[in-house]
């Protein structure tokens, strides 16, 4: 399949088009002197400088941060677990309901969830806050990394957990010197996955968060409901600036990973 | 022993924090609302023994599910909610298939990076990219300024907060879901089988209806339940691009929940939304184990 028509230039340029150029307008329009966004009237990088002195949108990051990496933690220890049961677990009692509540988060409407998690918290008395959102964006992001997990798990070989059985390691063993450092790409990019998804939330940090914690979504939310402002795309431009590196540098050191393990597969083959 | 801890641990998280959740749903679609903290009666009160429990469940009532059919409002953007839904796959699909189709055609070393550049924004913020169709579409945004400039037109074009500015930012949003399923249908699609198509008469456009889109099914319905399910239910794009014209579910639950502050009648509008979801829900979970099995 490696010819490539017209038709698959066309629609490949044009897809990529359409994905790419409103986030490069808005990053163009981020550098704008003028109040207006839809008039250019010269480079000027103020509206960073006002986004630095605006303590209440620092505020919300701050606290959409901590909130990111706890829950996104949490989700990766859960979700591993959840995928390993899973894929490794067998039978158990109630698997089927197990893994429908795995799958359905996936697709489950975010007001849907958000709602039943507040009316969960205000019927066990806790208080909204940092705490609240952390445990629902863990719940739905656990759902995410599990599936991530769990495809690099179907794919692996299990006869090398089994040799590692039978040389003599304990189970606990071969999960942490064998299987571990095998799903590590898969669980890494859950956490990633995780990390950005809590990072963006808007409806279910709605829900759940308190007057107490304002995460950056829903300050971005409310700004953005009164209208297209230079300061909202001076910080998308960072938001985006921090993910496109993130990404990238991920992949890249993901890559450079599965080269070095080709290479010393190679080496231990030679030497054999 | 230790396994029944690896077991029960993520278990025991989903259904305290997924499962439970939704009977207190319904459990409160059922109430009254009330000038109260929580703001609806009946409260389950334990303290008076199994009178108390009697007395709690003779006061739920279907009221709530009442009102949502008396009132055109509810099905209305129920019916609206399933129709830009319906819609906006079909055109997600028309959209991204060519994509896909592009991609697994491609050279192979491209491949990564094109893949690299279908998943980058899938990772940035969704609320930044609906937000930059904003300056876009809005009558002195950036369309109407090139159009006016090619003058292809000679007045601005009212786009935003108009149901084709909910298309485009749906269509938008959700392509990275359509494209990565389908993309993974067809790049492990048997390059063979089409010459064999091809070898046996087909012209090319046949062997494409007849071998490749046949044997992309899998990613084709995949990637539509992913884009059409959450879309039932979307709030974020109808709230910023729709305007007060376009009626959607999620947005009415929201109102119903953060201004009219009716905690009832927002929990029986999520249990109605729900009931439509199942349907879709438990069919793509099927699609989801069949492929996972057939990855085992």
């Amino acid at each position: 399949m490696n010819r490539l028509s017209w038709f698959n230039v066309v629609s490949l340029t044009l897809g990529f088009a359409f994905l790419y150029i409103p986030m490069i307008i808005l990053i163009i329009f981020s550098f704008n002197e003028s109040k207006l966004v839809t008039v250019w009237a010269g480079f000027s990088t103020k509206w960073y400088g006002e986004l630095v002195q605006n303590e209440a949108f620092l505020n919300a990051a701050w606290v959409t941060i901590r909130v990111a990496v706890f829950s996104s933690t949490l989700a990766t220890i859960l979700g591993t677990a959840a995928a390993y049961v899973l894929v490794r677990g067998g039978r158990f009692f109630g698997r089927t309901l197990f893994s429908g509540m795995i799958y359905a988060p996936l697709v489950m409407p975010e007001v849907i969830t958000g709602l039943s998690l507040l009316l969960l918290f205000i019927g066990i008395g806790l208080d909204r806050g940092i705490v609240t959102i952390v445990l629902a964006h863990t719940t739905f992001s656990m759902c995410y990394v599990s599936v991530v997990v769990s495809s690099r798990l179907v794919t692996f070989d299990q006869s090398l957990e089994e040799a590692a059985l039978d040389l003599g390691c304990s189970a606990a063993q071969a999960f942490r010197l064998v299987t571990l450092p095998i799903i590590a790409p898969a669980v890494i990019s859950g956490w990633l996955l995780a990390f950005t998804l809590s990072l963006d939330d808007l409806v279910i940090a709605s829900f759940t968060s308190g007057p107490s914690a304002t995460t950056l979504p829903i300050k971005i939310f409310s700004a953005v409901r009164l209208g297209v402002s230079p300061e909202i795309n001076a910080l998308s431009t960072i938001m985006i600036a921090v993910v496109t590196v993130g990404v990238i540098a991920a992949s890249l050191v993901s890559k450079r990973a599965a080269v070095r393990r080709r290479l010393e597969e190679q080496t231990a083959a030679r030497t054999e | 022993m230790r396994r029944a801890i690896l077991i029960a641990v993520p278990y025991v998280w989903l259904l305290a924090l997924f499962l439970v959740p939704f009977f207190i749903v319904l459990k409160i679609s059922l109430s009254d609302i009330a000038l109260a903290i929580p703001p609806y009666t009946p409260t389950l009160d334990l303290s008076q023994g199994w009178a108390g429990v009697r007395d709690f469940f003779g006061q739920l009532d279907f009221e709530n599910f009442v009102w949502l059919t008396e009132d055109d409002l509810y099905w209305k953007a129920y019916l609206s909610s399933v129709k830009i839904a319906l819609i906006s796959t079909v055109l997600t699909l028309m959209v991204g298939y060519p994509i896909a189709y592009g991609m697994a055609r491609a050279p192979e070393e491209w491949r990564p990076t094109l893949m690299m550049l279908v998943i980058l924004p899938f990772w940035t913020s969704f609320l930044i990219r609906v937000y930059a169709w904003m300056g876009i579409l809005s009558n002195e945004g950036y369309l109407n300024q090139f159009l006016l400039w090619t003058g292809l037109i000679s007045t601005p074009l009212t786009i935003l907060n108009t149901q084709t500015a909910v298309y485009i930012g749906i269509v938008y949003t959700y392509l990275p879901f359509m494209i990565l399923p389908i993309y993974a249908a067809l790049e492990r699609l048997d390059g063979s089988l089409i010459e064999a198509a091809e070898d046996l008469g087909c012209s090319r456009l046949q062997a494409f209806w007849l071998v490749t889109v046949p044997l992309s099914r899998p990613g084709i319905i995949a990637g539509c339940f992913l884009v059409m399910i959450p879309v039932i239910g979307e709030f974020v794009i109808p709230s910023l691009l729709g305007g007060s014209g376009t009626l959607m579910i999620g947005k009415v639950l929201w109102e119903e929940f953060f201004s009219n502050r009716d905690w009832p009648v927002a929990s029986a509008v999520a249990v109605v939304l729900l009931l439509i979801l199942v349907v879709p829900i438990v069919l793509f979970q099927r699609n989801q184990q069949k492929q996972t099995e057939a990855g085992q």
